[in-house]
């Protein structure tokens, strides 16, 4: 029906087009800035084209360590980011699925006081409850440390919420079959809950690695050594007030680096759930 | 290979439902029992009280001389074939049936000659490697059928499982899980709300209605003599004719003043009933003796091939009567009745049979 005349297909892949360049273009201007020297980048007009300092000033980035940053590489950077986003995205799935496998799975006093109790969670957000949460790091002495970053950050109502939600089409007649076969809970809750949730487990692993990768009030507050930065902390500190200390070309490179594994993950994640999609089974 | 024995078995549901009121049934080893009964009478329950899925509120559940009362369904050693099959869709066929014997530890190569012989009794063995979702209704149900097979345990329960089917295939696996069970020798017990289905696979019946067993026995005795109006306007398709009497115990007359003509055997009676195949229909006016005559009104007539059903109006309600081959009555036509004396069935004012 639609794009069936060639005007139509024109208009259409027109607006996709421009839609496609005014999203890409500050990448692409971010990726032309980081292949300049600093020089340049100060000079304007900046070029629209490349540059040819590619190699010099990613590997500086990646190796060398950044002055404003204390020394600190982007590849140490990455590193801290990517524990603090894996450590996040796997340890609220984990901790997610097993509650709503307890909350929907088990009959138990107070069950549903403590559904209650952790949906009510979801009107506390980390920002509200930030003061509390960084004097109990504070003592706890996790300052400064992976933990610190992730443990704060690892119970999630939403995620709970939807295997919940998950769970509760699970017909009962599954559960009593693998009850008659033999199948205690740990045994139902590994071969035939975590198999059926993998798509689930796929996408919620996605939104919450990104949601991990971008947070920012959080670290920002439990990191104080240059080191156990995240990405998006070191890009702020990196960019001074005044132009001439900011190594904007560094700061591109960083830039360009840091969202990398987010797209890595839903590249490749996308593949993997969209062949859940269609095999779709229950 | 194991008896199954409920006695006094109730089921009372948090807030005080009632589900089984008291339920006693005995089965025989090998034996097939069918629990019938309308939706809500507390079979599927009490099915699930065997097999350990619901709790026992009071009584005791026996399989093979022992109470499994406070035992799980694990352990009672049943297997279970559900309405909607519940295999496990991420499983292969194999696996869905070797699943239950993994868990139980039992060695790979045994599951294997297991899963194999199981799947060719029921000519499984080109759908091994497929998911259950690959599969048709009636696969479906051989899997579901298979995964209770291979283990071979001592009793098989059968909740509503071609419910889902349709007509023809439906048909064709009652035939099949009726030899199934002969050959296998596994005694089961098996819910349908199908009295067709009950009267063709059940050793022993047993009709229920509202939490209690109406009726317990051998499905053509229970066709032949309900003991209440319950199970005999509940068995038979299309039912029992069933018309109040009213009047002394000498000259019944139904409910539009018609007198029966004969006494009843007990005159406590106040229904009688017959079954549309054991009326006739006649356009002589001469009276019978020893017979129950109804002038009748053709209100409809049901052609179904190899006979037809005709609705009538008659002795103050509506009866159908069985003829075989093709009616000659019409809608508007005036005709009678007859259905000899012996074939009559009498229910008291409690709806218990008398005879």
């Amino acid at each position: 029906m639609i794009g069936q005349s060639p005007l139509r297909t024109f208009i259409a892949h027109a607006v996709l087009i421009l839609g496609i360049l005014i999203v890409t273009f500050p990448i692409y201007y971010t990726f032309v800035a980081s292949t300049h020297t600093l020089q340049t980048i100060l000079r304007p007009p900046l070029p629209l084209l490349p540059g040819g300092q590619l190699w010099n000033n990613y590997s500086e980035a990646l190796f060398g360590g950044i002055g404003r940053i204390g020394g600190v590489s982007v590849g140490r950077l990455l590193l801290n980011t990517s524990i603090m986003a894996l450590g996040v995205a796997v340890g609220k799935i984990f901790i997610s699925i097993l509650s709503a496998y307890a909350i929907v799975f088990f009959r138990f006093p107070l069950r549903m006081t403590f559904f209650w109790l952790i949906f009510i969670t979801l009107m506390l957000p980390v920002e509200v409850r930030i003061l509390p949460t960084y004097k109990v790091m504070v003592d706890l002495g996790m300052i400064d440390t992976y933990a610190g970053l992730i443990i704060p950050l690892i119970a999630s109502a939403t995620a709970t919420l939807l295997f919940r939600q998950f769970f509760m089409t699970i017909p009962g007649e599954l559960v009593e079959a693998a009850r008659v076969d033999g199948a205690g809970p740990w045994r139902f809750f590994f071969d035939i809950l975590l198999p059926l949730s993998r798509t689930n487990i796929a996408a919620l692993f996605v939104i919450l690695f990104i949601y991990g990768w971008t947070q920012y009030l959080w670290p920002l507050l439990v990191t104080n050594s240059n080191d156990m930065n995240t990405i998006v902390i070191a890009l702020r500190k990196m960019v001074s007030f005044a132009d001439a200390d900011t190594e904007w070309h560094l700061v591109m490179v960083t830039a360009m680096l840091a969202i990398v594994p987010p797209i890595l993950v839903v590249v490749l994640m996308q593949r993997w759930f969209v062949r859940g999609l269609v095999e779709s089974e229950k | 290979m194991a008896t199954v024995d409920l006695k006094d078995v109730k089921k009372v549901y948090p807030g005080g439902v009632e589900a089984v009121k008291g339920v006693s049934i005995a089965i025989p080893d090998k034996e097939l029992c069918v629990l019938v009964g309308p939706s809500g009478c507390g079979k599927s329950t009490l099915l699930r009280m065997i097999a350990g899925l619901e709790t026992i509120s009071a009584g005791t559940v026996a399989i093979d001389g022992k109470v499994v009362n406070a035992i799980g369904p694990t352990e009672r050693d049943i297997a279970m074939v559900f309405q909607n099959y519940a295999l496990y869709p991420h499983m292969k066929v194999y696996d869905n049936m070797a699943y239950g014997l993994r868990n139980r530890g039992t060695p790979k190569d045994e599951i294997d000659s297991r899963v194999r012989s199981t799947a060719k009794v029921l000519e499984l063995s080109a759908l091994l490697d497929r998911r259950p979702r690959e599969l048709s209704g009636g696969q479906r149900q051989r899997v579901a059928m298979g995964r209770a097979i291979v283990r071979n345990p001592k009793v098989f329960l059968f909740d509503e499982p071609l419910s889902n089917l349709d007509a023809k295939l439906r048909g064709q696996m009652r035939v099949e899980i009726k030899n199934l069970q002969r050959t296998l020798g596994v005694t089961s017990v098996y819910v349908t709300h199908d009295q067709l289905e009950a009267m063709t696979l059940a050793d022993i019946l047993v009709v229920m209605n509202a939490g209690l067993v109406e009726q317990t026995g051998a499905p053509l005795d229970i066709y032949e003599k309900p003991a209440s109006i319950f199970v005999a306007s509940f068995i038979g398709a299309p039912p029992m004719n069933l018309l109040a009497l009213t009047g002394s115990s000498s000259g019944k007359t139904l409910a539009d003043g018609t007198a029966i003509g004969f006494a009843p055997p007990e005159t406590k009676a106040t229904t009688l009933g017959f079954r549309p195949e054991d009326a006739d229909v006649t356009f002589n006016a001469e009276a019978l003796s020893g017979a129950l005559v109804l002038p009748a009104t053709v209100e409809a007539v049901e052609p179904v091939g190899a006979e037809s059903f005709l609705h009538c109006a008659a002795g103050g309600s509506r009866i159908v009567v069985r003829v075989s081959g093709r009616a000659t009555a019409k809608p508007g036509d005036q005709l009678r009745v007859v259905a000899k004396s012996e074939k009559l069935h009498w229910f008291d004012q409690a709806g218990k049979r008398v005879d």
